[in-house]
């Protein structure tokens, strides 16, 4: 049988506000345990929540970006269970009236095809401390720095149909949400995780699947393959005769493994009803106009800029566009160099595979934006060849030295001057009868392949600072002469 | 200012007067009070904690800041607080075994408001465990007894400051009202207790019951008191989004204003059924009163009140079920003796540190909410409150002041209804409206039946504890209710 997928997210989205979403305690991460919690974080008994205004212009600014309707009147309900990191014995959320409605994305697929995924809301909540179940000795530990840090819980449409659109929802809201500034987008650190709901039918029913909930996903790779995983689950036991149970799971990445947690009959009554210390949170149109007008250029709009005004390819418009900080590293290089082609090229590729491989964020880059600029000003000068600028970068990048320093000082120029050049072909002719012979006896059709030897017998003299057109040029003309 | 009045028959304005004249030192009147407390307390159980050593410290401060002049008119004076207002460095109950070992770092708004002012802190008054009862019977430090019968209930929950006040261990007392907390013990007790509307005091490390319906206010011997207390205690706080951000008037400016002319409404809702005879009567003579006074009196109806206990009785435990979660024994409070695993830990801990009656509501508010229910029960409760709310609404439209009995009955025997939960929740009848329309209401003297106190109600309209001063006030300066004492055995 054709089976397809059908998936929804639920995205956990920290804000990267100061403070917590109702009280005045810090949200920095890393902190020493239970640091960073308060009175209120700690519900200590009589205290009271007070709302976080710049929470809630997040949150506008994140509804305005995917074009949804924002709530003038939002209301804040207590879900109720208990447990060790949530100190109240309730999670103050919004279950009837989110601040964000229903609006949605567009997602690139590698087939190049777009396609619209719907968002059913966002809404505001607290986020739950941490259990630390390691290191207590059959005790678990309790640290409360998260405790009360705003989330956004972004509720998509089931509307994707494969690990591939799951995977590229993801990432399009990651970058949403870090060029808007209001997620640091530290996956590693928690501030985005995915819940995926899944269900599998065959192909051409309309009626969904039993589905399952995996929950708390702080990777795309690992989403990737989680959903790989429950998809083949599934239809295995579709297969096999048994049926889906409604359940949570929980992956498992080392052991590439997931589990139930709980069944849909053990899951919990949360008990809904709305918070007597929260009166409902009422934005005018004013506000909301005044949220938009600080907007920033959104991802699309700028791939669309970028495609139009550099010439970009897609893809690269795609990959420079996407993160907040990086379209602003690639225009600072475009600006100093003016050639947004080769920035884009030294940025996805010489200096993108340094970070990678030295672990490093673009933040932290050892090359900075005016170095780069000024390394890609001397290729176009056609001071060094494309070769010999990847030997400037390296020094660059493990030095302080600019691109003009490290050329100088290592005697990099490239050689153009035609005489140097000539003398130098010269020598190569002289001490190659043999390769010689062989070009002037082959076909015409196939001495410009044979042309490669001479060529880099010169680049190995001139220590790979010759100017391979000049060569070119020169040889052609010498060799020529001999036929 | 007559000598012959002792210390703990003052009042606020009098003791005021008396600090700034030197009669007496704030260190002479607040010792006075501790001494009546060492000596009295025993057999009333008003206080839970009392904190003399603190109190003899705030008094010499307080009278530093007299001899400077410019302190404010409540400096010096002794004052106890219900023990549901946290304070700093003092231990705060609630009245629980769940908190008995709780010492908050921090001060609730209404009790900084009262350092502030430079008021002297007697002690931590009893109450029933969590604010919740109508005859402090639930109290995990033992009930509190009426000071003009001991045989009897002083009310609830406030049912240790209403004592303390009428006993004359304070001067005055700070308490809470979800239901009818602070006027019912008032009535019972024979003192004047105001509930200000909803969001006129904040409720900021004031533990909380039932959040929606919650709201601090002064528990004193009279109307001109309440209107000191309240000006002290009334204000915006930022810390609390339910605090109302409204200029607070000097309740004590308009007090003397004529009511002539005041246009009070009688529903005829709470002159029924269960109503006793003699506090029906006792309530007619108020209305005479009212009327010699000038007012023009009419009959008015609240239709729906017969509905806003068992509203009431959804609302407040649902919020309470919430409210109280955070007793887990995880990060402070009462824990259970070696919990074996994270359940039992939840389990002992809230089933050792609750009384009864906390239980039963935190029960009945978990059911409440539960899936299934939540519309037949949540719902409709918040429709019926809706509807009591437009009844005031209406009647406001006619007249400018409410008044009927604050309870059906006297003062009632221990254990006379504590094992009728529904017969003790009817206790609270005429209190509990006000608190679901969030508005202001106030209990004074009126009378009493076989030597118990009866207490009238007044209710007004949102924000205008100024009209109920007034017109409680102005009915105290024609009548001598508030002025009776239960008798005395005290030799200081």
């Amino acid at each position: 049988m054709q089976w397809e997928t059908v998936i929804g997210l639920e995205v956990h989205v920290q804000l990267a506000t100061k403070t917590k979403i109702f009280s005045g305690a810090s949200t920095a991460f890393g902190a020493e345990p239970n640091t960073q919690a308060c009175a209120i974080d700690l519900a200590m008994p009589g205290t009271l929540p007070v709302p976080n205004e710049e929470a809630f212009r997040y949150a506008i600014m994140f509804g305005l970006a995917i074009d949804a309707e924002i709530a003038q009147r939002s209301v804040f309900d207590r879900k109720n269970y208990f447990y060790p990191d949530l100190p109240k014995g309730y999670q103050t959320t919004q279950l009837d009236r989110p601040i964000v409605g229903a609006g949605n994305m567009e997602i690139q697929l590698s087939s190049g095809k777009t396609k619209t995924i719907r968002i059913h809301h966002a809404h505001l909540e607290e986020d739950a401390g941490k259990s630390l179940h390691e290191d207590f000795q059959g005790m678990s530990g309790i640290d409360l720095n998260r405790a009360g840090t705003p989330l956004i819980e972004i509720v998509s449409e089931p509307d994707m149909s494969n690990s591939e659109e799951a995977v590229a929802f993801a990432k399009k809201l990651h970058a949403l949400v870090s060029s808007l500034g209001i997620c640091d987008g530290e996956m590693s650190q928690g501030s985005m995780r995915f819940d995926v709901n899944i269900s599998v039918r065959p192909k051409g029913q309309t009626e969904l699947g039993t589905r399952t909930e995996t929950k708390n996903l702080n990777s795309f790779r690992f989403m990737e393959r989680a959903i790989a995983l429950e998809v083949e689950r599934q239809i295995d036991l579709i297969e096999d005769g048994g049926t889906v149970r409604q359940e949570t799971r929980l992956y498992d990445a080392e052991k590439h493994a997931s589990r139930s947690m709980r069944s849909k009959e053990e899951a919990n009554d949360y008990r809904y009803f709305p918070c007597p210390d929260l009166l409902p949170v009422v934005f005018d149109e004013d506000y909301i106009e005044a949220v938009r007008a600080t907007l920033p250029e959104l991802p699309e709009a700028r791939r669309d800029r970028y495609i139009e005004q550099y010439a970009l390819s897609s893809y690269d418009a795609e990959t420079l566009s996407g993160d907040r900080e990086l379209s602003a590293y690639f225009e600072a290089v475009t600006q100093d160099c003016g050639d947004a082609k080769l920035a884009a090229n030294w940025i996805m590729g010489e200096l993108s595979a340094s970070l990678n491989s030295a672990e490093l964020k673009l933040a932290n880059s050892p090359l900075n934006a005016t170095r780069l600029a000024g390394l890609i000003l001397r290729i176009k000068d056609g001071s060094i060849s494309g070769k010999i600028a990847k030997q400037v970068f390296e020094i660059m990048w493990a030095s302080n030295q600019s691109a003009d320093e490290v050329i100088e000082a290592e005697g990099l120029k490239q050689v153009s001057d035609t005489g140097e050049l000539a003398a130098m072909v010269d020598t190569v002719i002289a001490n190659s009868a043999k390769q010689v012979e062989n070009y002037r006896s082959a076909d015409a059709d196939k001495r410009p392949k044979m042309m490669g030897f001479f060529v880099g017998q010169i680049m190995k003299a001139s220590k790979g600072q010759a100017n391979p057109k000049a060569v070119n040029d020169i040889l052609i003309e010498k060799l020529n002469k001999l036929l | 200012m007559n000598d012959k009045v002792a210390l703990h028959d003052m009042t606020l304005t009098d003791l005021s007067q008396g600090l700034r004249d030197k009669h007496f030192s704030s260190s002479e009147l607040t010792k006075h009070f501790l001494e009546r407390i060492e000596q009295l307390d025993p057999q009333y159980n008003s206080f839970i904690t009392v904190t003399s050593d603190q109190a003899i410290k705030q008094a010499q401060a307080a009278d530093e800041r007299l001899a400077s002049g410019n302190a404010p008119l409540l400096c010096g004076i002794p004052v106890a607080h219900k023990d549901i207002f946290c304070t700093q460095g003092v231990k705060t109950s609630c009245a629980s075994k769940m908190l008995d070992n709780f010492v908050p770092p921090y001060n609730a708004a209404v009790v900084d408001n009262f350092e502030k002012s430079g008021a002297v802190m007697l002690g931590k008054t009893n109450m029933d465990e969590f604010a919740m009862g109508s005859s402090n019977e639930n109290s995990f430090y033992g009930p509190v007894k009426n000071p003009w019968a001991t045989d009897s209930v002083p009310g609830g929950s406030s049912g240790g400051s209403a004592a303390s006040v009428a006993a004359r261990l304070a001067p005055a007392a700070t308490a809470t009202d979800t239901g009818g907390s602070i006027r019912q013990p008032a009535a019972l007790c024979g003192v004047t207790g105001l509930k200000p509307t909803y969001g006129r005091v904040s409720r900021w490390g004031m533990i909380a019951y039932a959040s929606s319906l919650d709201q601090g206010g002064p528990i004193t011997r009279t109307a001109e008191d309440a209107a000191l207390m309240l000006n002290v205690m009334a204000g915006f706080d930022q810390r609390d989004s339910t605090c109302i951000d409204l200029e607070v008037p000097d309740y004590t400016k308009s007090l003397n204003n004529s009511i002539e002319g005041l246009k009070i409404g009688i529903p005829k809702e709470y002159f029924g059924e269960g109503l006793d005879p003699a506090i029906g009567a006792a309530v007619e003579g108020a209305i005479k009163q009212y009327e010699k006074m000038g007012a023009v009196i009419s009959e008015i109806s609240l239709p729906h009140t017969q509905l806003s206990v068992p509203a009431y009785y959804v609302i407040a435990p649902a919020e309470a079920s919430a409210n109280l979660s955070r007793y887990d024994g995880v990060r402070y409070g009462y824990r259970c003796e070696n919990p074996h695993d994270l359940q039992d830990l939840y389990m002992r801990s809230r089933g050792e540190g609750f009384g009864d009656e906390v239980k039963r509501r935190i029960l009945v508010g978990a059911y409440a909410l539960s899936a299934g229910y939540y519309d037949a029960y949540y719902n409709k409760a918040q429709q019926v409150r809706r509807l009591v709310k437009q009844d005031y609404n209406e009647a406001f439209k006619n007249v400018d002041i409410i008044l009927g009995p604050t309870t059906p009955s006297p003062a009632f025997k221990f254990g006379e209804k504590s094992q009728d939960p529904t017969a003790m929740y009817l206790e609270d009848i005429y209190t509990i409206s006000a608190n679901l329309a969030g508005l202001p209401g106030i209990s004074l003297p009126c009378g009493n039946t076989a030597g118990k106190p009866v207490g009238l109600q007044l209710i007004s309209d949102v924000f205008t504890e100024e009209r109920l001063l007034n017109a409680a006030h102005q009915f105290q300066q024609h009548t001598d209710h508030h002025l009776q004492a239960p008798a005395d055995s005290a030799n200081v």
